[in-house]
């Protein structure tokens, strides 16, 4: 009997470890796409078209607080999974909670820089760096919006159905996915923003 | 009775691990944006000092955040990343490559006249 146990146990192991190793190949999957979009900005980032450049657009400081922002949840992501590894329910839930609050003050202030810069006419149709900027820096932003919207429903899962093991299988796949995007945003911060100031 | 999901993929996380990547990604984050605004490096040098912080922050992230390599038996997972970096640097490095040639090849004057050719047609 205890052997049976023991086995079914196993099984449900080995189940979980192959859905976090799917979950992880759509991730490195995502790299590429992410890697092509970077191909093409490297390419276009020198063809303004007689409009603005990196350097006149782009406001370090502001940037600074947008990587802090989401740095700073990738770390709270993790405090949630820790909460989860003991089954504290309302730590997870306050920790997925600061999480969600600073990928929205994150995707706030991405989308403040975005509208401030259309309404100034610097828009995507300006030229073609401008065009795959907001490509490359808009993938992401949506990407962080399917993470923030796929946190609300695990906080209204963890409320209601409890830390059960079907629920933590996807708290770790979703902190795979979020702790990834903060991974893709320091190559952003730094191909983008920096060298952009640099002029590069 | 142990739990199918105690552990995440295989290893245990602990506190000091994301903690380790928190400070670690914020210091070279700060350098990073420091030599950027006040440093005094050339701007070829400043780009490739900017670029390897950018990828040590990303060995911590990986390593301290997403846990690659600590899987046990096969490591499928490191085995997949390794084989992502190939392709990315084959897809970019490709890229930028092929496009520098052939803007340093084309003048102003050959692109002019393809235009027009363009025009004619």
């Amino acid at each position: 009997m205890n052997q049976e146990v023991a086995l079914e146990l196993r099984r449900e192991h080995e189940a979980t470890e192959k859905t976090i190793f799917g979950f992880w190949l759509y991730l490195m999957t995502d790299c590429v796409l992410f890697a092509s979009l970077f191909a093409v900005y490297t390419v276009l980032r020198h063809n303004t078209f007689g409009g603005p450049n990196g350097r006149e657009l782009f406001s370090l400081p502001y940037v600074l607080v947008e990587t802090f922002a989401l740095l700073t949840s990738s770390f709270t992501c993790g405090l949630a999974m820790l909460a989860a590894q003991r089954k504290a329910k309302h730590e997870v839930l306050f920790w997925l909670g600061v999480t969600f609050l600073l990928g929205a003050l994150f995707l706030g202030l991405e989308l403040h820089e975005f509208s401030k810069m259309a309404a100034e006419g610097n828009s995507w149709r300006r030229s073609g760096f401008l065009s795959s900027y907001f490509t490359l820096v808009g993938t992401h932003g949506a990407h962080i919006t399917i993470g923030l919207t796929w946190m609300a429903v695990m906080g209204l899962y963890v409320r209601s159905r409890g830390l059960t093991d079907s629920v933590r299988k996807r708290l770790i796949l979703l902190s795979l996915f979020w702790h990834f995007l903060d991974v893709i945003w320091i190559f952003i911060f730094t191909i983008v923003y920096l060298y952009g100031s640099l002029n590069v | 009775m142990n739990s199918v999901v105690s552990e995440h993929g295989d290893q245990k996380l602990t506190y000091s691990k994301y903690t380790a990547g928190f400070v670690g990604s914020v210091v070279l984050t700060l350098t990073a944006y420091w030599l950027a605004t006040h440093g005094t490096a050339s701007g070829n040098t400043l780009a490739i000092v900017l670029g390897v912080l950018a990828i040590v922050q990303f060995a911590v992230q990986m390593l301290l955040f997403l846990h690659v390599g600590e899987e046990r038996g096969p490591r499928w997972k490191l085995g997949m990343a390794g084989m992502m970096l190939v392709v990315i640097l084959i897809l970019v490095g490709g890229s930028v490559w092929i496009m520098n040639n052939l803007n340093t090849r084309m003048t102003p004057q050959q692109m002019d006249q393809y235009l027009k050719s363009q025009d004619s047609l």
